[in-house]
């Protein structure tokens, strides 16, 4: 059927040929009105901030669904964006600011007014900073504001600020970063159309979960093999033709065996390596030598590659060099190796072997050789080519674009184990070789990646933060060497989170996992208030959640809270509302602007870079603010650079109007689209005062289709990288190399052998030795290396349920009917062995802490490995919900039984449990046991809190809902 | 599926009722019977008197009951429908007969015929009740020959032991009624017993396999579109304990047929008060034996829908 | 109208797709919000913060998991009315509240009619009816016909919601009637099957089973990499002239 738009778009998804109603005259009403307006809109029922069309009937809204046009989800919608008329009406929806008055984590609370609110803020927080900023630790969670809300840390001077990357996929963004510029996560995506064979690693929905789905349905329509990497047979897995229920954590293992075969079998792309990447790089042989394993570079800091048309070493980046990949030569006496040589020994090595790691992987080797087989025949036999010409970096013009059409990508079962980084690593190091990367059929970048790799800038904040003055630059950054770390002159954290310190060198998105648990301790100091924003903290995105409720709690020996003051910003009543001192409660996602910019994680396609914003479609029936429109408020307050005009005064009425006028550099602003005076810019460009009506004029995004021939090699396509300069995307239009030696990790290296101005304390020599390889490798989890694993014999995981968001989905009267308890999933095999049957309660013990819950058998997963979904369980009391919810009731949170530290090492120290290199919390790395429980301890969940009271001013939750019935008798009045 | 207390009783207390008029009808026109106006008000109001509770308890299952009315509509295609237009219909002789009797104190000529009438029309309408069951291939327990015979084989037993008991208790001793009420209970025994035989050999009328499309191996439930139950489970996905529902088959086998089978051979054997004992205590055991009888017609009946839920094995 | 239509003008159903669906619920939520405001409106949620929530859906989605002969895999399940060309649920009803209609073979509840006996949701063997203990009458998928037609929708969202929200395009809708429609010939492409046929309801919706995969075994065209064993060895393979 032509013109019809969207992803559901085929002849038999469309309407009928003639969609009149056919006399039938049984009195139903074929054509009801259904809506007085339309609002276009983005969903925030996750963070893969769909276009919606949001239909309101008398005010009210009558039915929320996927925009065609809108460049995400092309008119799909999932299960939780349906259900937002409940999200919107959520009883547990906060209704004014709250104030504690009973004790903290009891729900205690009296309302106050919202100057009161800001006041006492403003107060504290005025305090702080004139004394010593990183005393306010500010951390966010799944909110898209972080380009506002770091610009705000910064100005306020403190380096204690992140948002929730830490705990969520940092591993994934810095590896990628780190390698090719650009990631899986949110900042890249699947050639969709053109692959021919796609590869899952460890994805149970992800952040693109539209996209995704969509991607799968034209794959599975277009009968091209997908692969699924991944212990548990659920949802993308389930519809794979091929499922590998791998061991969880040995990924690195399966992949690297994967290189093996391809390199004995000659099956890279050579060609792609020398133009693309650095393989062809010298690295300096001399152990011992303070530049030892560092690339080769001639005076003036240019890297060095030896050219065989010649015998010389030449400039490694230039055009036209016939660089060597093998051999070993000596250079001004220093003896080099290409880096290619370095990947061809270290992966040709038998212990990469398919035989050698079957067994720990639980794949056999037969089918390693196998996906090795068909991955080079995808990528070398089954190569395309589109008829588009273009141009290289080196303006060298091509006359069509070369494709091999092999796809991956992956996720958190990668990212959330202490080996992440270089698994991840590992697997666009498979990429590259097969020169896949930003090709057609290939995985490819969204703008405004790829950016250079090693990434900058570097973070800031490393002397502490200093009174009354901003920081100067944004907190977070990247690191690239010992120096840019944020470590006092003894070596001690700078951040309350250890970020950038030896146990986290490159912790791009800060550990906020550790916020708690530190600022407790006093470890490395002291904080005086904790602000968080759109997070759980003393809930799911908690390890050890019955420990981080007690550290809120805890009072030193004059009485005082252990952390003093807690401000918290939330929609809704989570179990962290609780141990706020302050809460500050915001609107819900169809009540407030938002802004889903460029400058933080944008909804770009691999075609072209787009943003977008939400509005105000309905007015707050409460006494809430937008949190954005409170933090510039009380940055006006505080006098923050930035956010007040010449007078004092504040700079930005609220919001909205800081997305219209504030620049970041001149020119450069939140929004993209329809910038100037007379809204003819893309990117840069004057603010434009009707920018946001233009954006809800078109839907409510903004998308620039990039030219046919700038849309693939984006690392080296001149017409794209001029774009991308001008759009400020990167500094220059220069190419992007991919770092298949990681270059920084081998001066850690150095550092920890005692080379450099920056070392180490001794006491993290060995971790930074053994793991900071510069081409990847595989170790086992830490837990797993630390735990006896005859006795925590089994891999616990959770995974994403489709339909629900972290905590929030429960409170949502139509989604917590699909899923309100969840159970553990045993192989079945598994439980006969121990003895379980099905539907028994069991003890899931680990380590650390036991937890109960009840079990389901399955066949679909790792025989090793038990898993449950995700943040189903809750604390009685909160979200609203009945007291004899099953949620608290039956449904138990895996995270009591996650350690927020690693058992104690040889010499009793305890580190993070989390990845040496990024600091990504660990939450896959649990290690368990299964008991039974005794007869009159079955049939509830373990532990138990006490019950939150419902705080003030919070009406009980409605007995039944009819919502839609006033559609209906509005509808048949008029009739 | 679930057992409808309203259900139960509303199939229970018209059975009985219309059994009983079933064998007022035919013995009034036969001459068995006293002609006395007690006995017509003791015997035909008992009758009417069940059959309208019957029906009343029977509004209760519904969702709309003051639309009751509607349901008369759809005769041609529905047995509910059919069964609410007989039971109406039966009305008529029913209380022509009944009004005939009292206030004529005669049981011959007209109402007689009414009587006979009356009878015809409410067997039909036990006819009817059994076919709503046996009619609804979703339910294997139900969708079988047994069904409407039992319906119909109940109703002539509980109306024949109700009589008898009456009959006993006025001092009007038949021992006609009395051999009647004996075979019918053997034979609802009987029947019961083959009902339960054929009902344990009873696999599901289709599989999970068919259920889902899924052909080949072995389907299981392991994850519900719900965790918690909805109304189909509510309703057709009733589960009774196998313990448990061996034990009330116990009580059903004692009370529904063990002791009226005893107590109204001893009524047969014997006379007098010993008789009339017996046959009070006959009827009075035989109607709870009724209620737990029709209570596990439900429990024990599977739905196909409990196929999707993983349940029908169980 | 409790009498079934001898034969309809239109054979309207869905099909959905086994091999696709990833059991994300879009279509369920879609269904709920869709219809809780449109023709049978609402959709009554019983204790929907407490302990035993408990709602009306027109549309559930199970899963299950298969043992085949390549071994188990898992399936997802949409569940909803498949509007039978024969199905008792109609003809069971005393009332004449649930007919099927002749134009288009939708299977709908006039809810004025119906008295809540509940005697259709034990006469559909597939679950498909929900009754509304709130409102006391029964409900259930109307395959959305108060959007397939609806002149105040664009044309191209004159679709089920469920079809239009389905992010994999696992949901097809059409006239299965007609033998080349679209929906027939993917049906037929694609060996779409009906649910318990020998109930002899004779569903219309079909269900697309999951394709065959073969276990382990590489597809025909693709040969094992065999280790490069040639002059040189591999830094020999990799000496040659390669440009930057
Ligand atoms: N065991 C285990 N634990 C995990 C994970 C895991 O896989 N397994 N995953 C981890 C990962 S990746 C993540 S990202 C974290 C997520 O964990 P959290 O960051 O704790 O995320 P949520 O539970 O989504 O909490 C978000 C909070 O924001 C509130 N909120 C919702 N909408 C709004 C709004 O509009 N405004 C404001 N101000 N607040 C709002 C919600 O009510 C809720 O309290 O969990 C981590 N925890
Ligand atoms: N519906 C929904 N969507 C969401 C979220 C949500 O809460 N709900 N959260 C959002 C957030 S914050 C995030 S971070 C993303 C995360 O999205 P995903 O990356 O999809 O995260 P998980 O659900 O944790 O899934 C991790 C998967 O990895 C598998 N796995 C675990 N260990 C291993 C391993 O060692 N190897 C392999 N190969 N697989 C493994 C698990 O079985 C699981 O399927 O989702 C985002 N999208
Ligand atoms: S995927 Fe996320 S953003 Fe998109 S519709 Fe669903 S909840 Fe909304
Ligand atoms: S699926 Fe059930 S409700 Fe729908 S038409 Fe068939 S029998 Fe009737
Ligand atoms: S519940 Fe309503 S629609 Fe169903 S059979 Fe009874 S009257 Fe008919
Ligand atoms: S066709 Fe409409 S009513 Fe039926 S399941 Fe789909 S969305 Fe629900
Ligand atoms: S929306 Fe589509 S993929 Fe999701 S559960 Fe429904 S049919 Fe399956
Ligand atoms: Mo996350």
């Amino acid at each position: 059927m032509t013109g019809r738009t969207g992803a559901n778009s085929s002849a038999t998804q469309g309407p009928l040929v003639d969609s009149s109603a056919p006399p039938e005259r049984d009195g139903v009403d074929t054509s009801p009105h259904v809506s007085d307006e339309v609002h276009q809109t983005t969903c925030y029922m996750c963070a893969c901030r769909c276009g919606i069309d949001v239909h309101l009937k008398n005010g009210q809204v009558r039915y929320i669904q996927g925009n065609r046009q809108h460049p995400v989800n092309r008119g799909v919608i999932c299960g939780k964006g349906a259900a937002g008329i409940m999200q919107h009406l959520s009883p547990a929806r906060l209704r004014k600011p709250l104030l504690r008055v009973g004790e903290r984590g009891t729900g205690d609370f009296r309302e106050i007014e919202w100057d009161e609110a800001l006041a006492i803020a403003a107060e504290r927080l005025a305090r702080i900073r004139a004394t010593d900023p990183k005393r306010l630790a500010f951390f966010t969670g799944r909110d898209q504001s972080q380009s506002l809300t770091g610009w705000w840390a910064q100005q306020f001077g403190t380096p204690n600020y992140a948002a929730h990357g830490g705990f969520c996929s940092v591993n994934m963004a810095a590896a990628g970063m780190y390698t090719i510029g650009g990631s899986f996560w949110e900042f890249g995506e699947p050639d969709w159309e053109h692959t021919r064979y796609f590869m899952l690693f460890g994805v149970a929905e992800d952040h693109d979960s539209n996209p995704i789905k969509i991607g799968l349905g034209k794959l599975k329509a277009r009968g091209v093999k997908v692969v699924s990497v991944n212990p548990c047979r659920t949802g993308y897995s389930a519809i794979a033709d091929e499922w590998i229920g791998i061991r969880p954590g040995t990924d690195g293992l399966l992949v690297l065996a994967i290189i093996h075969e391809l390199l004995k079998a000659r099956r890279v792309d050579l060609d792609y390596l020398v133009r693309y990447t650095n393989a062809h790089v010298l690295v300096i042989r001399d152990p011992g030598a303070a530049d030892d394993g560092l690339c080769l570079r001639d005076a003036d800091g240019r890297l060095l590659a030896r050219d065989r048309s010649c015998s010389r070493t030449v400039d490694a980046l230039a055009s036209g060099i016939h660089p060597a990949l093998s051999g070993s030569y000596t250079v001004d006496g220093r003896a080099c190796v290409p880096i290619f040589a370095l990947i061809a020994e270290r992966y040709l090595d038998p212990q990469y072997a398919p035989e050698a790691v079957a067994e720990r992987s639980g794949v056999p080797a037969a089918m390693i050789k196998r996906i090795a087989a068909e991955l080079a025949h995808a990528a070398f036999e089954q190569a395309i080519e589109l008829p588009v010409p273009w141009t290289d970096w080196a303006g060298r013009r091509h006359e069509t674009t070369r494709g091999r059409p092999v796809a991956m990508h992956a996720m958190r079962g990668i990212s959330a184990h202490t080996n992440g980084f270089q698994t991840c690593r590992a697997i666009h190091l498979l990429q590259v070789l097969l020169g896949t990367v930003d090709v057609p059929g290939g995985f490819r970048f969204k703008p405004p990646y790829p950016r250079p790799a090693p990434p900058g800038p570097k973070p800031s904040g490393k002397d502490g933060g200093q009174p009354n003055t901003p920081l100067s630059g944004m907190p977070l950054g990247y690191v690239s060497d010992p120096q840019d770390l944020l470590i006092d002159a003894a070596g001690n954290p700078v951040r309350i989170d250890k970020a950038y310190s030896w146990e986290a060198p490159l912790a791009a998105h800060g550990a906020m996992h550790n916020v708690i648990a530190n600022a407790w301790r006093g470890d490395p100091y002291k904080i005086d208030t904790l602000l968080m924003y759109m997070t759980n903290m003393a809930w799911n995105s908690a390890m050890n959640t019955a420990g981080t409720i007690v550290m809120l709690t805890d009072k030193d020996e004059t009485g005082r809270y252990k952390i003093p003051f807690v401000i918290c910003s939330d929609a809704y009543y989570s179990e962290t509302v609780a141990y706020a001192d302050l809460v500050l409660p915001d609107t819900t996602y169809l009540e407030r602007y938002d802004c889903i910019s460029l400058l933080d994680r944008p909804i770009s396609h691999a075609d072209g870079p787009a943003d977008a914003i939400r509005y105000p479609v309905v007015q707050p029936d409460r006494d809430v603010r937008p949190f954005q429109t409170v933090l510039l408020d009380l940055g006006a307050r505080l006098k923050l650079p930035g956010m007040i005009d010449e007078q004092g005064q504040p700079k930005y009425r609220d919001y909205a109007d800081y997305i219209v006028r504030h620049e970041r550099l001149p020119g450069v602003g939140p929004l993209a689209g329809w910038r100037g005076a007379d809204g003819e810019d893309i990117g840069r460009g004057a603010p434009n005062p009707q920018q946001l009506d233009r954006y809800i004029a078109n839907g409510g995004y903004w998308r620039h289709e990039l030219a046919d021939d700038q849309k693939y090699y984006k690392m080296a396509n001149r017409s794209y990288l001029e774009f991308a300069a001008a759009m400020g995307f990167l500094v220059a239009p220069e190419p992007i190399v991919f770092q298949l030696y990681c270059e920084p990790l081998q001066r850690f290296r150095l550092a920890a052998q005692g080379h450099g101005a920056i070392v180490p304390p001794p006491g993290e020599h060995d971790r930074l030795a053994r793991y900071f390889d510069p081409l990847p490798i595989w170790y086992p989890p830490f837990e797993e290396q630390a735990v006896d694993t005859g006795v925590f014999a089994l891999h616990a995981l959770t995974q994403r349920p489709m339909h629900m968001y972290h905590s929030w989905g429960s409170q949502n009267a139509w989604l917590r009917q699909i899923t309100s308890q969840n159970r553990l999933f045993v192989h079945r095999a598994t439980a006969a062995r121990v003895g379980l049957a099905d539907d028994d309660w069991v003890w899931i013990e680990s380590h650390h802490a036991r937890v109960k819950g009840q079990i389901r058998l399955v066949d679909g997963v790792n025989p090793d490995t038990v898993w449950t979904w995700n943040a189903i369980g809750k604390r009685r009391g909160a979200w609203m919900l009945g007291p004899e919810a099953p949620e608290a009731e039956r449904g138990f949170l895996l995270n009591h039984a996650i350690s927020e530290l690693l058992p104690p090492d040889a010499d009793g120290r305890r580190y993070s449990n989390s990845d040496p290199i990024t600091g990504q919390a660990a939450w896959f790395d649990l290690r368990v046991r299964l008991e039974k429980c005794r007869p009159e301890e079955a049939g509830f969940a373990e532990p138990q809190f006490a019950m939150l009271m419902p705080p003030a001013g919070l009406p009980q939750a409605p007995k039944q809902l009819a919502y839609g019935a006033q559609f209906r008798r509005a509808r048949e009045a008029g009739r | 599926m679930h057992p409808a207390l309203s259900v139960i009783a509303f199939t229970t207390a018209t059975g009985a009722g219309y059994g009983l008029l079933v064998w007022l009808g035919l013995l009034a026109a036969s001459g068995v019977l006293p002609a006395s106006r007690s006995f017509a008000l003791g015997g035909a109001g008992l009758a009417l008197a069940l059959i309208t509770v019957g029906l009343l308890s029977s509004m209760l299952h519904l969702g709309r009951p003051e639309r009751a009315w509607r349901a008369f509509s759809q005769w041609r295609s529905s047995w509910l429908s059919r069964e609410g237009v007989a039971s109406v219909v039966t009305y008529v002789p029913a209380c022509l007969f009944a009004a005939g009797w009292i206030l004529l104190e005669r049981t011959d000529g007209a109402v007689a015929a009414a009587g006979i009438v009356a009878a015809a029309c409410a067997a039909a309408t036990v006819v009817t009740t059994g076919m709503i069951y046996a009619s609804l291939k979703p339910v294997a327990q139900w969708n079988t020959p047994y069904t409407m015979p039992g319906y119909v084989i109940y109703a002539l037993m509980s109306g024949a032991v109700l009589l008898n008991a009456i009959l006993q208790a006025s001092r009007t001793e038949s021992r006609a009624v009395a051999w009647i009420a004996f075979v019918l209970i053997a034979l609802g025994w009987f029947w019961k017993n083959m009902t339960w035989h054929h009902d344990a050999t009873l696999s599901a009328p289709t599989t999970l396999n068919s259920a889902t499309g899924l052909g080949g191996g072995e389907v299981r439930s392991i994850e519900w579109p719900h965790s918690e139950k909805n109304y189909l489970l509510k309703e057709m996905g009733y589960r009774i304990a196998r313990k448990h529902a061996l034990k009330l088959r116990m009580f059903v086998h004692v009370l529904a047929f063990g002791i009226p089978l005893a107590a109204t051979e001893i009524a047969i054997l014997s006379a007098g008060w010993t008789a009339g004992l017996a046959s009070v205590i006959a009827a009075l055991t035989l109607i709870p034996g009724l209620l737990i009888e029709r209570w596990l017609f439900f429990a024990e009946a599977k739905h196909t829908v409990t196929l999707y839920y993983g349940g029908w094995a169980q | 109208m409790t009498s079934l239509p001898a034969t309809t003008d239109k054979t309207l159903g869905l099909v959905i797709d086994l091999d696709t669906c990833v059991g994300c619920q879009a279509c369920v939520t879609s269904c709920k919000e869709w219809n809780t405001g449109g023709h049978m409106a609402p959709l009554t949620d019983l204790d929907p913060y407490g302990s035993e929530a408990d709602g009306v859906w027109f549309n559930r989605v199970h899963t299950y998991e298969q043992s085949t002969e390549n071994g188990s895999r898992t399936v997802h399940f949409p569940r909803s009315c498949l509007h039978c060309d024969a199905p008792a649920c109609v003809t069971v009803c005393p009332t004449g509240a649930s007919y099927k209609r002749a134009s288009d073979g939708i299977v709908l509840v006039n809810e004025d009619l119906c008295i809540g006996c509940k005697l259709c949701s034990w006469a559909c063997p597939y679950g498909a009816r929900e009754f509304d203990v709130a409102v006391g009458v029964m409900k259930k998928c109307t395959l959305c016909i108060d959007r397939i037609y609806n002149e105040n929708l664009a044309v191209e969202d004159r679709v089920p919601a469920c079809v239009a929200a389905c992010p994999t395009g696992a949901r097809h809708f059409g006239d299965l009637g007609d033998p080349d429609s679209p929906v027939s010939r993917l049906v037929d492409e694609r060996g779409g099957v009906d649910l318990m046929p020998e109930m002899g309801y004779r569903p219309t919706n079909k269900y697309l089973p999951p394709r065959h995969r073969s276990a382990g075994a590489a597809p025909d065209h693709v040969s094992a990499l065999d280790p490069v064993t040639a002059e040189g060895g591999f830094l020999g393979w990799v000496d040659r002239m390669l440009t930057r």
